[in-house]
């Protein structure tokens, strides 16, 4: 790596003592030699293992739940249904206020996705608690089920979550999140040339080489010592606490070294579920999900689906640019409204456009519930972009980096959600790039600033 | 089920453990004997963060079953240092900056003496090839190779 | 049938913090009588280095070496409030309350120095070696080590600190999404180089060179961990990953690392990487949260470089051999005779 100094030397200082020194990681020592505590390397005499019943069905009616069996096998200790979990409807972002609950911690009545947690079994060993698992019997009554976002928002398709009435998230904007500067259709008039694309993805999974998983131990003043590897402590103590309704004090979460998050352990899954089998058994409870939970049951990064129109002139402006965003959220909301509305505000792309229309919609599915990935409502949508203005580069005949730096966004510029825009420097980056892969652009191209506002 | 009763060397101290038939050498390591330094990242074999030596030979611990182990000698990479002192492989990780999230470390370290000891003098092709088995999330890779080459030159300077 | 070569570029920015704002996280800064000093936080460290770099932005506004502070985090009974670790706000949110809470204990630490050596506290600075002195005089000095016995045990004073870093809540219009998502954004672009078998439809990535804008590297080579690792990631987004192959339906899911792919230590693309720092307004130091945005610009840089090599695009993810060679064929079929 090597830092580029001339840029921006007059906004900074370079003679700080600590900050700018590649001072070799505290933690190094542990990892060299793999001392460094994860949550699961710790053991407790009588620890129980949690393994997860889950719908064989994209979308069915439970009409029954037989757990006798289960409970008689051998090494069974307890089995939840979701009649045992206190307050079992429940969404995360509640805490910031984005509802309405609309997912069961254990499903009650309907499961919407194929690996919905249905029951849940303790035993002595994983061994037994996977066998309890295949003793419990469930009766479904299979239903349609939709699997894709086109099919979900087509008059008269199926209703996957009844909570939210339809199979879209509910903003206080409508069916999507909606971004509007300008006048799209004016800046269509003006365009030489105009271009529309799909652009499309496929689930994304996290695959941090630990997998979820928390232990959960009952502590003598009724207190629940929970070691986890969550990306959020709080978030997870005061979810717990409302699905359990249990007084916050009396969770402790412990964590904060953890292998690999990358997004995919910010959900608040396990914590619940196990604080709840320790306290109905009074035992420390292991909940640790397998590599094919993490890869097919934890929530991938949403697979999206963006149109993009945009209107360019011959000499290189984008006059107008409009989108319309889907994000399959999958059956449950977890973290895709906020996500998607994230989206909304990174359209369209870091380029200054006079004209903009954006609508960002969260799609319900009968699929995996998706949620928060590295580079979480932005990703996607910068694939799409990007090769967006490499079409329309080639469209005009322009250069793709000279087109980029002709649009670039400057400090000063207003954005489409009408903030002005402070500390550029994505011509400064294109400018680096042309320099050291030596990818010709005209000399004028060079004398762009981020701070020189725009004529 | 009937216990098997077994013995090994790990890291250079006697074992001995009556274990449930079909145990896994990881169970044993980690929940009999406090071992933590082999992680279950998949249990299926295909991660390599179990990694283990046994008698010099790399196994996946999640995959091998303890009662096979019987009379072996077993290294972990919690073993490594010896009275405190750093393995070359270590040092080289610690001052690459070869890790992130530490969680594969160990096993890609165990898989990395496994061809030092072998081949002390590896190439890069070398160094790919032995830790193909490993999952590395965080690093991409090129820190864990020049790491392993780093430590390979440091081996070969220190016996100069 | 022949192994092409191709170009592309893209470039994005990236928001740092969560969106909208409204996710606070505190810090809490005490010295032991010996004068290392402790941060205590709820933050949790992904394995990005986040314990290491708040000890180093707290050595840094202490005036200690780093080495010197001590990071207790992630526990709910003695850690102040997170929001939580993602949105690339760690960095950037715990960060600014780490400084906070430092520069009220370092305050408290002049304050026990001045009384010491009968100075105004104004007038004493540190020099990052653990001591203090008078400025323009360096020999009228005391050590961070004696500064703290006498806080402790004479003037019984605590040298300690609070900090909280919030940015405020913002919320979208509904009609116009006139709305503050972030108060500061990264950038990149990044250069691909690929090669494609026309015949097979596989692509190998020979090269990516990545232009980063962090804000400030405030250790550089942990942040070079994080891009070089980022681009890794996002090298395989564009060409491998996914838990549906066959999207929307649910067949053929993988369900261990033998069938979810992703780039191995033998696929490597050469890479290289040069970062620019331009400070953000409200960063620790400057700095804004690199973790997200580092895997984001391969992705279109490399769909953009295989139609540079084959003249097809590939507008959805993962961009497998089996989709570029179906778009190769129907475009062969398109233009029968043309020599391919």
């Amino acid at each position: 790596m090597e830092l580029r100094k001339t840029y921006f030397a007059d906004e900074r200082r370079d003679d700080l003592k600590e900050i700018g020194q590649s001072r070799p990681r505290s933690d190094a020592f542990g990892h060299v030699t793999a001392r460094t505590a994860f949550f699961a390397d710790r053991t407790f005499p009588g620890t129980l293992h949690l393994k997860m019943v889950r719908s064989p069905h994209h979308h069915a009616r439970i009409r029954a739940i037989d757990t006798s069996e289960a409970e008689r096998h051998p090494g069974v200790v307890r089995v939840l249904t979701a009649k045992d979990v206190p307050h079992n409807l429940y969404t995360v972002l509640s805490l910031i206020q984005v509802g309405p609950e609309d997912e069961h911690v254990l499903a009650e009545e309907k499961v919407r996705w194929k690996g919905e947690a249905v029951v849940a079994v303790l035993a002595e060993t994983p061994r037994a608690a996977f066998e309890g698992v295949a003793k419990v019997r469930i009766d479904y009554e299979p239903l349609p089920a939709v699997l894709d976002m086109e099919a979900a928002l087509a008059p008269g398709a199926p209703l996957v979550n009844e909570r939210h009435g339809g199979n879209y998230y509910h903003y206080d904007s409508g069916s999507s999140r909606k971004v509007r500067l300008g006048d799209v259709e004016d800046g269509f008039r003006q365009a030489d040339h105009i271009l529309e694309q799909t652009y499309a993805s496929a689930p994304i999974e996290h695959a941090p080489t630990e997998t979820t998983g928390c232990i959960v131990v009952p502590e003598g003043n009724e207190r629940f010592t929970c070691y986890t590897n969550t990306q959020a402590m709080f978030f997870t103590l005061d979810n717990a606490s409302i699905i359990l309704q249990m007084p916050g004090h009396k969770l402790h979460m412990v964590g904060g070294t953890v292998g690999g998050g990358f997004g995919g352990k910010v959900d608040v899954i396990v914590e619940p579920i196990a604080i709840l089998g320790s306290k109905l058994t009074g035992r420390p409870v292991s909940f640790i999900y397998g590599r094919e939970e993490e890869m097919q049951i934890s929530s991938p990064r949403a697979a999206e689906r963006i149109v993009l129109k945009d209107g360019v002139t011959r000499d290189g402006r984008i006059v107008a640019r409009q989108v319309h965003c889907y994000v399959d959220a999958g059956a449950y909301s977890r973290h895709s409204p906020y996500g998607t509305q994230k989206g909304a505000a990174h359209f369209p792309g870091p380029y200054t456009i006079p004209n903009v229309s954006i609508d960002s919609f969260c799609v319900y599915t009968n699929r995996t519930p998706s949620s928060a990935m590295r580079g979480f409502g932005v990703t996607i949508g910068d694939f799409a972009l990007e090769v967006q203005m490499d079409k329309l580069a080639r469209l005009i005949g322009m250069d793709p980096i000279e087109f980029r730096l002709i649009n670039a966004y400057r400090d000063g510029d207003l954005k489409a959600h009408r903030q002005p825009t402070e500390g550029a420097a994505l011509i400064e980056c294109m400018q680096e790039a042309s320099r050291v892969t030596n990818w010709p652009i005209a000399d004028r191209f060079f004398e762009l600033s981020s701070r020189t506002r725009r004529d | 089920m009937a216990k098997v009763a077994i013995r090994f060397l790990l890291n250079g101290s006697e074992k001995a453990e009556f274990v449930e038939s079909g145990t896994t050498l990881l169970d044993v390591l980690r929940e009999k004997l406090a071992d933590f330094s082999p992680k279950g990242g998949c249990l299926q074999g295909t991660c390599g963060a179990c990694s283990v030596l046994v008698d010099g030979e790399i196994r996946l611990a999640c995959l091998t079953l303890a009662e096979t182990c019987e009379g072996c000698t077993i290294e972990t990479a919690g073993g490594l240092a010896k009275d405190g002192v750093l393995h070359p492989l270590q040092i080289a990780f610690a001052d690459g900056f070869a890790t992130q999230c530490g969680f594969c470390t160990g096993g890609m370290i165990v898989a990395s003496k496994a061809l030092l000891d072998r081949n002390p003098a590896p190439s890069r092709e070398d160094v790919i090839e032995a830790i193909s088995g490993n999952v590395c999330r965080c690093t991409g890779y090129e820190p864990i190779i020049g790491a392993v080459l780093a430590a390979a030159r440091a081996n070969s300077t220190n016996k100069a | 049938m022949a192994l092409r070569h191709g170009r592309g570029v893209a470039a994005i920015n990236y928001p740092t913090g969560m969106n909208l704002g409204g996710d606070p996280t505190q810090a809490l800064v005490h010295s032991t009588p010996t004068g290392n000093f402790m941060v205590s936080l709820s933050s949790v460290d992904l394995g990005q280095g986040l314990k290491h770099i708040m000890a180093q932005l707290c050595a840094e506004t202490i005036g200690v070496p780093t080495e010197r502070v001590i990071v207790d985090t992630a526990d709910t009974d003695t850690g102040p409030h997170c929001m939580g670790t993602f949105a690339s706000r760690g960095t950037h949110r715990a960060g600014n309350a780490v400084i906070a809470a430092s520069r009220e204990a370092r305050q408290v630490m002049l304050e026990v120095a001045a009384t010491a050596l009968e100075v105004n506290a104004d007038d004493l600075d540190t020099d990052g070696q653990g001591n203090i002195h008078v400025k323009g005089a360096p020999s009228r000095a005391i050590s961070i080590m004696d500064t703290a016995l006498v806080a402790h045990f004479k003037q019984g004073r605590s040298i300690s600190g609070r900090g909280i870093f919030l940015v405020p809540r913002s919320y979208p219009d509904a009609a116009t999404g006139a709305m503050k998502p972030a108060t500061c954004y990264a950038h990149a672009c990044t250069v691909a180089d690929v090669e494609v078998d026309d015949e097979t439809g596989e692509v190998r990535v020979l090269a990516v060179k990545n232009v980063f804008e962090v804000g400030r590297a405030l250790n550089p080579k942990i942040v070079e961990q994080q891009l070089v690792g980022g681009s890794w990631m996002g090298i395989s987004h564009a060409l491998y990953e996914t838990t549906e192959p066959y999207y929307p339906s649910r067949e053929h899911g993988p369900t261990d690392f033998n069938e979810y792919l992703m780039p191995g230590p033998g696929d490597l693309a050469q890479t290289e990487t040069y970062v620019l720092e331009r400070p953000a307004a409200d960063g620790p130091y400057g700095a804004k949260g690199p973790g997200e945005m580092c895997a984001n610009p391969q992705i279109p840089a490399i769909a953009n470089a295989i139609f540079d090599a084959v003249g097809v695009r590939i507008d959805v993810m993962p961009i497998t051999p089996e989709r570029i060679l179906k778009a190769l064929l129907e475009k062969a079929a398109a233009s029968p005779g043309a020599a391919s």
